[in-house]
């Protein structure tokens, strides 16, 4: 037998009798190996600079494979969508590819892909992103592709008359789509209209209708400026190639009195309710089930880490352990804070069997409840902040996965150095302190819990359960009978 | 190929293999030089276990992470009658235990050493793998050979059952509860005999997943999860130094199992075209035109990607572009060739916009086809693909584990070619194919052959399918 031991003495055994086959030892198989300490994390550096139009510029050089990740992040989301106009945002950003400079859309889409590129733009709720990787040897060509997409869009009418044909029928697809059909509900019942949250971010059948080129123009004047804006570059450049070349072809972008966005509040929560949404002969029922939870910059963060990471954030947490491994109801639960802005959504989520509806809201709720009430063990917090810790190494192996870590910091306007005290603020985290924040943010009396099922099959077991009242709602959340 | 994962939310894993890695050249005293002109590989050392266990050890010490990547030869190809899904099941049962590590143990270990996992399933093969911190190694290889060498022991009729639940919910979530989810199992089951082994889906059906018995669990076991029908790829901040010797450790003592035989399946063709429609619950009527090819890494295959790549690859494609752009009676189209150990299909596939139906589509494509087939394409097109798939190599060389990262792509290679490093070959395999060749591709394997056409059309409207001969 071999006493645990570290794979250091292994090596080093292994070094001593490179000819002789350890195999030939007894394995001790009745006890995992005990782990030398884990590697340092070394978290890349970021570099920044400010072009005089007040265009933020980061770098993160890693210069393992030569190609260069670039982010344009713009305060250009779906919040500043107009009440009337529910999609503007992400329509605008669809609108930047479509012709820009010299070229036509097809013109875009083909200088793209011969400079083997990639060029996305689009929005999210806090930001427009135009989002390019390339490889290095072709930065040049696709920079000058980024800022005519970015800085000259001409926005034809064929072009929106075209784009808004295609998203019209995207939208009619919506409703063969039970998951996005239960997202555009939940958002829509826990936020309301009146909230950004709560407006569909790529538009309902009559927005899509409404949707101009004075619209566009009008929006993109208004939100797409270099004061209001920050490129992060992430990969084989150094910071004086990057503003040498972001300056070259963004330094003549104009400043503009960037629109301020007011903070609508989120509406009171209900008592909690089941909105049932109708999807005749779905084989499965997908629950969103939450309330509104917190904003990115709560002082809470790490503690809500580790809790959302104990309670449906990974493989072992307990929602999915429950819903799935213990019970097989589901092919996996989970759970998020959705953090933006302002307060975003906590939601639990799972695709589950038709015939175990009521089962499973059933788990759920346990399982929702008992975070609340019983103090997390040692064993299972240690899990959990080890999961999160010893795992961000590998959050930033590609240029792809640094520029989205750090694209959250400029976004949301954290230290650039966050994460060189990333680690002692999980490792601080106490599970009296999940207890706290779980007891703060988790109200269960209040949930809405959003079901799309077969109403047919899944209504009688719901009733039965006395969870709440059920309400009928379609799939954009309004009222239905 | 199509994969059955064990988790939720998995990456897909593109066909296209990834490509190239010049992490090395800062080692190398040569001036940088244009990218297409380096010497392009991923160095790596190799032993082999006497009980048959290949090892494949690839260093990348540039972030302190790494990965243990497994690919057991057996996919749903190997599937016997009646047992479709089963390959996919049985992967779901590798995570229940083994003999030392109780139920749960393989998931709570890994994810308090900071680490994650998963696996998936295709017809001609089940990878396995492990990602974490590069402290991790030791726990991993402990892990992986104990479900190796001790699986049975703790598999019992109860955890079979629970897994055939969860596979079941994957099949509904990823297959009956998505609009056109059951497309492909009708396309296979036409393009393919009876007794072909890519005649049905990976997922496998419910009835044949409620069949699946623990004698079925132990036969497989012992015939395919043996060392000698494995290979593993331990990459990442890792020295073979290191490596070695624990792999000795853990996996030296398992014994070796049987050696696989199989017999190739008679090659394939199709006599007439076949025309079938399915009603589904979707709102827009979608065609799906599948044509038998080439294997993976046959002659045509870069070929038969490329002309894939040129007819519906992004918005500057031919077919985007008259069927979205121009015409605008469809809202999303792509084309693909699909080369699997056995056999390889090429498939179009198209969505029609709202008061337009399949026989419309289908002129298009068709059209579209015979112009590819009879002049070619531009060299322009041709470039741009290349361009593009160079690209993608590239950036794929970023990641050592997950699907499609490094040390998945070494096994890739190992299993279809045999030979690991074969980045620089598989790259150079579409940088010879030429504008003559995608013409001649696109003559012999669409244009002069049969397919299956499958319409999938909302409940009740047959009428709106594409009907044979309307279109030629």
């Amino acid at each position: 037998m071999i006493a645990p031991r570290s794979s250091l003495l292994a090596a080093a055994i292994g070094a001593a009798f490179a000819s002789v086959p350890l195999a030939a030892q007894q394995v001790d198989r009745a006890h995992p190996p005990i782990l030398p300490p884990p590697p340092a994390l070394r978290p890349p550096v970021v570099q920044t600079a400010t072009l005089p139009n007040g265009l933020q510029l980061a770098v993160v050089e890693m210069h393992k494979v030569p190609v260069v990740d670039v982010t344009l992040q713009l305060d250009a989301g779906t919040v500043r969508d107009a009440a009337d106009l529910p999609g503007l945002a992400t329509f605008t950003a669809t609108m930047l590819q479509q012709g820009a400079g010299s070229r036509g859309a097809l013109e875009i889409a083909d200088e793209t892909a011969f400079l083997g590129a990639s060029l996305n733009t689009g929005a999210g709720y806090d930001a427009a992103t135009a989002q390019l990787h390339v490889p290095k040897r072709r930065l040049d060509s696709a920079l000058d592709l980024l800022a005519d997409v970015v800085l000259r869009p001409t926005f034809p009418d064929t072009e929106i008359a075209r784009q808004r044909d295609l998203r019209r029928a995207q939208i009619l697809q919506q409703r063969d789509q039970p998951v996005a059909m239960a997202n555009l509900a939940f958002s829509a019942i826990v936020f309301g209209a009146d909230h950004p949250y709560g407006r569909p971010q790529y538009g309902t059948e009559s927005s899509t209708a409404a949707l101009s080129r004075d619209r566009v123009v009008q929006f993109y004047q208004a939100n797409y400026r270099p004061n209001a804006a920050r490129m992060l570059l992430v990969g084989d450049i150094t910071l004086r190639e990057a503003v040498d070349l972001v300056t070259a072809r963004f330094g003549g972008w104009a400043r503009g009195e960037a629109p301020v966005v007011s903070d609508v509040q989120a509406p009171a929560a209900s008592a909690r309710t089941i909105y049932l949404v109708d999807k005749p002969g779905a084989a499965q029922s997908v629950f969103r089930i939450g309330q509104v939870g917190v904003s990115r910059t709560t002082p809470d963060y790490f503690p809500l880490e580790v809790l959302n990471t104990i309670l449906g954030g990974s493989f072992t947490s307990r929602l999915n352990q429950n819903l799935r491994e213990t019970h097989g109801y589901t092919y996996g639960a989970s759970s998020q804070f959705a953090m933006r802005h302002a307060a975003g959504p906590f939601l639990a989520a799972a695709s589950v069997v038709t015939a175990k509806t009521d089962s499973s809201l059933i788990e759920f709720m346990r399982e929702l409840r008992r975070i609340r009430d019983d103090s997390v063990p040692q064993a299972e917090l240690d899990k959990a902040k080890a999961y999160i810790a010893l795992g961000l190494p590998g959050e930033f192996e590609t240029t792809e996965g640094a520029a989205r870590r750090f694209s959250e910091l400029l976004l949301y306007g954290l230290p650039l150095d966050y994460f060189s005290t990333y680690i002692p603020r999980i490792a601080a985290v106490t599970a009296a302190d999940v207890r706290r924040v779980a007891r703060q943010y988790l109200d269960p009396d209040h949930f809405a819990i959003v079901v799309v099922g077969d109403r047919s099959k899944i209504e009688p077991g719901l009733q039965a359960l006395n969870e709440g009242p059920i309400v009928y709602r379609d799939m954009w959340g309004q009222a239905v009978q | 190929m199509k994969r059955a994962h064990r988790r939720t939310g998995a990456h897909v894993h593109p066909v296209r293999p990834a490509l190239l890695v010049p992490f090395l050249a800062a080692l190398a005293a040569a001036a940088p030089v244009a990218l297409a002109a380096q010497a392009l590989h991923v160095p790596y050392q190799t032993f082999t276990l006497a009980n048959g266990l290949k090892v494949v050890v690839h260093e990348d010490h540039s972030v302190p992470i790494v990965s243990v990547n497994t690919w057991y030869h057996v996919g749903s190809a190997d599937e016997r009658p009646g047992r479709t899904g089963f390959a996919h099941l049985f992967e779901h049962l590798m995570f229940m235990g083994s003999q030392h590590v109780p139920t749960g143990q393989f998931d709570k270990l890994l994810e308090a050493a900071g680490g994650d996992n998963n696996a998936s399933t295709n017809e001609d093969r089940t990878n396995y793998w492990e990602d974490g911190p590069s402290n991790a190694l030791e726990l991993m290889l402990y892990l992986d050979s104990d479900r190796m060498g001790f699986l049975l022991p703790e598999i019992t009729p109860p955890k079979v059952d629970l897994q055939r639940g969860v596979v079941q919910n994957e099949r509904r979530q990823s297959y009956e509860n998505q609009p056109y989810g059951l497309a492909q199992e009708n396309i296979l089951r036409r393009l393919y005999p009876a007794d072909h082994p890519y005649h049905w889906p990976v997922i496998g059906s419910m009835v044949d997943l409620n069949a699946a018995s623990i004698e079925d669990v132990q036969q497989f076991d012992r015939t395919y999860y043996t060392p000698n029908n494995a290979t593993m790829v331990v990459a990442g901040d890792v020295t073979l130094r290191e490596v070695r010797p624990l792999v000795e450790r853990y996996f030296g003592e398992l014994a070796r199992g049987p050696a696989v035989t199989r017999t190739p399946p008679p090659a394939v063709s199709l006599a007439a075209d076949v025309y079938a429609t399915l009603e589904d619950r979707v709102q827009l009527p979608r065609v799906y035109d599948t044509w038998h090819t080439v294997k993976g890494f046959a002659p045509d295959d870069a070929g038969l990607e490329m002309l894939g790549d040129i007819l519906a690859d992004g918005k500057a494609s031919r077919l985007y572009k008259r069927l979205v752009y121009e015409l605008q009676i469809a809202t999303q189209v792509a084309a693909f060739q699909d080369g699997g150990r056995i056999d390889g299909r090429f498939e179009i596939i198209a969505t029609a916009r709202p008061g337009h139906d399949l026989n419309e589509l289908s002129q298009v494509i068709d059209e579209e086809v015979r112009t590819l087939a009879e002049s070619g394409p531009t060299p322009r097109e041709v470039e741009r693909v290349k361009n593009s798939i160079e690209a993608d190599f590239l950036g794929r060389m970023e990641r050592v584990g997950s699907f499609g990262g490094k040390a998945d792509r070494l096994n890739y290679y190992d299993y279809y070619v045999g030979t690991p490093d074969y980045f620089e070959r598989d790259l150079d395999r579409y940088r010879g194919v030429s504008a003559a060749d995608v013409q001649r591709l696109a003559r012999d394997y669409l244009l002069r052959a049969h397919r299956v056409v499958l319409s999938v059309v909302p409940a009740g409207h047959t009428e709106l399918a594409a009907t044979e001969g309307a279109s030629r």
